[in-house]
């Protein structure tokens, strides 16, 4: 590996953004695909399948064998509301390879009692999201029903390119946040990223299945892609 | 993969910033029972010094020996390593998988 390209590889690692290597395996040459850049590139489908999946492998195409090196961020999952759900969301999140955080300024709600080995910030979101890099490879949760904290952690989120953004609350619920958005600027399009009423129609009743039905929405958004993900 | 591992391509470029050659190994394929997986890395300077690992301890010897000769000489070269290949390496995987590990230059 030529160390310019090992070098951009690391580059774009320590950025939190998807880079893969491919190396024609028969010739040694070797050329970095930036995430930005995939679409561009010749082996564009499966190195696309491959970033999805977070996985490398070897690929036989009509133009060779080569290798994908894939580098995928660790994904994060942040959360409003140190919550009954989020008791139960924030370790099967960490089961599943997240790096957790949960976000509430009530500090009766966000205490360590509650929530051993978990990341709790007790400040409003506008101090303690902006450190936190929300970014491609973040899932944010709203659990909070409190439109002050929900909100502008919501519209936080939506500034940046989350892959997942969910959002609890009934339809009624969800129609009256989406009013306040939309007098708040937010357009259409933004709006319509946010999964609600939140996670996949499993029926769940107690917060631990509401936990489970909001981490399978958000692992069929990370693996399946687009138009599946919104069928499951 | 997720980057949650030592950084092993950091070291690769640090050491090779400092002037030592430098050998970075890769898992590309694994058949079978296979104790590291695909993509995994070890990275190995003149000095045979090494950092990460591609079998968990049971072939890194022989990657170490032939990483050698990818920096003398800058040729890459995919190694095979499992119980079908027992007479062409001394060594092989205890679990009965059989890895190519694939060893290049860092130049």
């Amino acid at each position: 590996m030529k160390i310019d390209i090992l070098h951009e590889l690391n580059a774009e690692r320590a950025a939190r953004r998807a880079v893969v290597v491919v190396t024609d395996v028969a010739s040694g040459t070797q050329r970095l695909v930036k995430f930005a850049d995939i679409a561009k590139d010749p082996l564009h489908n499966v190195i696309e399948k491959h970033v999805r999946m977070g996985k490398s492998g070897m690929e036989e195409t009509t133009q060779g064998r080569f290798f994908l090196t894939v580098h995928v961020p660790s994904p994060q999952l942040v959360i409003t509301g140190a919550v009954h759900i989020s008791q139960a969301l924030a370790p099967i999140g960490q089961m599943l390879g997240y790096d957790v955080t949960i976000v509430d300024p009530r500090t009766a709600f966000a205490s360590v009692e509650r929530f051993p080995d978990i990341k709790v910030i007790a400040e409003w979101p506008d101090v303690a999201l902006p450190p936190l890099n929300v970014d491609h490879y973040t899932a944010f949760v709203a659990l909070t029903h409190d439109p002050k904290i929900d909100d502008p952690a919501l519209k936080h989120a939506l500034s940046r390119e989350c892959f997942y953004i969910g959002a609890l609350g009934s339809r009624k619920t969800h129609a009256k946040r989406v009013e306040r958005l939309k007098a708040a600027g937010i357009n259409d399009r933004d709006i319509a990223r946010i999964h609600a009423p939140i996670g996949l129609a499993i029926g769940a009743v107690s917060p631990a299945e509401i936990a489970v039905a909001i981490m399978g929405e958000i692992t069929a958004t990370l693996r399946l892609k687009a138009e599946k993900a919104e069928a499951a | 993969m997720l980057s949650r591992d030592e950084d092993i391509l950091k070291a690769a470029e640090d050491w090779r910033k400092d002037g030592r050659g430098v050998a970075l190994a890769t898992v590309m394929e694994t058949w079978g029972s296979a104790p590291r997986p695909v993509g995994s890395n070890l990275v190995i300077d003149a000095e045979g010094n090494f950092l990460g690992s591609v079998s968990g301890g049971c072939v890194e010897g022989a990657v170490v020996a032939e990483a050698m000769d990818v920096i003398e000489d800058g040729k890459p070269r995919m190694l095979e390593f499992g119980v079908a290949d027992e007479t062409a390496w001394k060594v092989g995987l205890s679990c009965g998988g059989t890895i190519r590990v694939y060893v290049e230059k860092v130049s």
